[in-house]
């Protein structure tokens, strides 16, 4: 028995995440709609969790709601804090050190809100959030849906982060795209913000086809299974009365599907922070404002930090 | 009217597609979500299915009185089924609940040149066989691999890519010796058959499952001569290939 948890121990050492930023923040486990009362597993950070709805609300301490239960699967009886929020379980693995990011969009009530996939890749979390950002691969990967040659110029926009806020906020990036949503019918020249307020988590605003005054909203939720292995978790919050939760789950499972293995083969499968260490045009203004904010907070899970 | 009960990211489900592309047939697609909701096996699907599979193809334009008496196609208006109506039992037609059936099927019924599936030729249509009993192989390691790391299936990915790497190599070694003897597809001839479609989708996605195609140059070959049959089209993790260039 000692023999065993000394094992245990010992693999959960190797494992573990060393980075404290990433240890104490939120991350995405599971879409709420996907989980049910059975014992469910996943991984985060390298190591193994279980997570189910739980029957009861007897929990007395107050970390959090506790409609969902979840815990290292090495330690069941300690219950990991839970938080829920834009469809999906979060949890932290350390002590929360800040609030999970606001996405007040979420809660219009005209949006019709769709989890929309949760899909295994095998690169780092910062390089899914980097291709998140990046305009410049519409037109090659999501061909007659997102982008479309010759209309293959990323336009000048603005990057900038916030000082209030902590963020990462990319505006004015404008981009022609042949069907921009699930219920688009013509191409239309889309505009787009992008938000990083958390370093795996990213959240674009794109105009709406349905609403010239509104934009739709889609975000990329990053689990971090292990710092070269993800779950990439999405969200679309959109403002279509006409177009069902399954085609526009099938529209970003087909976008992701795209994406997948474009990702797959990016080397080195961490994101080099190094400003040197990768050409410009791949790196573009976002990702460069991007590489910039995760070195200032010192993230060293899923990159290669830049040298000292 | 033709009816596939579809999923995108489904590579049995792509054989289909592009048959139907390359013959330039219509049909309606009736999405199944597989991966998260896992609407195949759900019971309405399963009324449909009760393997609980993905693709379903439902030809109603078949009627199975006058069965193998060829008829023009009918156009009848394709009730509207969905998860709420689909207890309706949508069977007033054909329906075929295996990729290979519904190959063999939609080749031998629909494609005017017979070359696709040459169904007056014993030994042709013999090894079309072996290829599509082959291709169930690659459906039971290359396709598990891929759903172990992209949809978090609890399987041995280990095993199912060794598996799927003996049976590259057995693939790899006669498309090597099928070019020797000038020979472009699986089964010898000028044209592909069914037999090229039923391969290649788990082989052209097989990195999704961490199986790298590297050391099989044949292979790779002959996926680049797949992607340049007309009417080819792709699907996610698929990329187009340009034009062959001539020297
Ligand atoms: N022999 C069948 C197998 C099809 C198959 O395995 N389909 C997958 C989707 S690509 C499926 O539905 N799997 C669900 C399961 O096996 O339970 C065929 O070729 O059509
Ligand atoms: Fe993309």
């Amino acid at each position: 028995m000692l023999r065993v948890q000394i094992a245990s121990t010992m693999a959960m050492t190797e494992t573990t995440c060393k980075d404290p930023v990433i240890h104490n923040h939120w991350h995405a486990i599971a879409a709420i709609e996907d989980t049910g009362s059975h014992v469910h597993h996943t991984r985060l950070l390298g190591e193994d969790l279980t997570y189910q709805a739980s029957t009861a609300r007897d929990t007395s301490d107050s970390t959090g709601d506790h409609e969902f239960a979840v815990s290292r699967t090495a330690a069941p009886d300690k219950l990991l804090p839970v938080h829920c929020a834009y469809g999906y379980i979060w949890t932290c693995l350390g002590t929360p050190a800040q609030p999970l990011f606001t996405l007040p969009e979420y809660a219009e009530s005209d949006r019709n809100n769709v989890c929309a996939c949760s899909v295994g890749v095998r690169v780092s979390a910062p390089r899914a959030v980097e291709n998140f950002l990046d305009m410049g691969h519409f037109p090659y990967v999501h061909t007659g849906i997102l982008g479309e040659q010759p209309h293959t110029e990323v336009r000048e926009y603005d990057v900038e982060i916030t000082e209030d806020s902590n963020e990462v906020i990319a505006t004015r990036c404008r981009f022609y795209q042949p069907q921009a949503a699930a219920g688009a019918n013509e191409g239309m020249l889309v505009e787009y913000v992008y938000r990083v307020p958390h370093p795996y988590c990213s959240i674009l605003y794109k105009s709406c086809p349905d609403d010239e005054s509104r934009m739709d909203v889609i975000a990329l939720f990053v689990q971090p299974v292990d710092e070269i292995n993800i779950r990439a978790h999405a969200l679309v919050s959109v403002i279509d009365a006409t177009s069902a939760p399954l085609a526009i789950r099938m529209f970003q499972q087909t976008i992701f599907g795209q994406d997948k293995p474009i990702l797959e083969n990016q080397l080195p499968k961490k994101l080099p922070l190094d400003p040197r260490a990768e050409t410009p045009i791949r790196a573009d203004k976002s990702a460069v404002f991007y590489r910039r904010w995760l070195s200032r907070q010192g993230i060293s899970y899923g990159v290669i930090p830049a040298a000292a | 009217m033709i009816t596939l009960y579809d999923y995108e990211l489904s590579g049995n489900c792509y054989k289909i597609r592009l048959l139907l592309s390359m013959l330039e047939i219509e049909y309606s697609k009736h999405t199944v979500e597989f991966y998260p909701a896992a609407d195949h096996k759900s019971e309405w699907f399963k009324a449909i299915n009760p393997l609980g599979t993905l693709p379903v193809l439902v030809d109603r334009s078949h009627e199975p009185q006058n069965a193998g008496q060829r008829r023009p196609l009918q156009q009848k208006t394709e009730k509207p089924h969905n998860e709420q109506t689909a207890d309706l039992n949508p069977i007033d037609g054909l329906t075929l609940k295996d990729s290979a059936a519904i190959l063999v099927y939609l080749a031998t019924r629909y494609d005017k040149t017979a070359s696709w599936y040459p169904s007056s030729d014993p030994a042709k249509i013999a090894q079309i066989t072996e290829w599509l009993a082959f291709a169930d192989g690659i459906t039971a390691s290359a396709s598990q691999a891929r759903l172990a790391e992209g949809f978090f299936y609890n399987v041995d990915a280990d095993a199912c890519r060794a598996r799927a790497h003996q049976l590259f190599r057995i693939l790899d070694e006669h498309l090597w010796f099928a070019e020797h003897r000038k020979q472009r597809w699986l089964v010898a001839g000028d044209l592909p058959t069914i037999a090229d479609l039923a391969c290649f989708p788990y082989i052209i996605l097989s990195e999704e499952g961490s199986i790298s195609r590297q050391d099989y140059p044949a292979i790779r070959r002959w996926t680049d001569r797949v992607k340049r049959i007309p009417g080819f089209i792709v699907m996610p993790g698929v990329f187009p290939i340009g034009p062959e260039l001539s020297s």
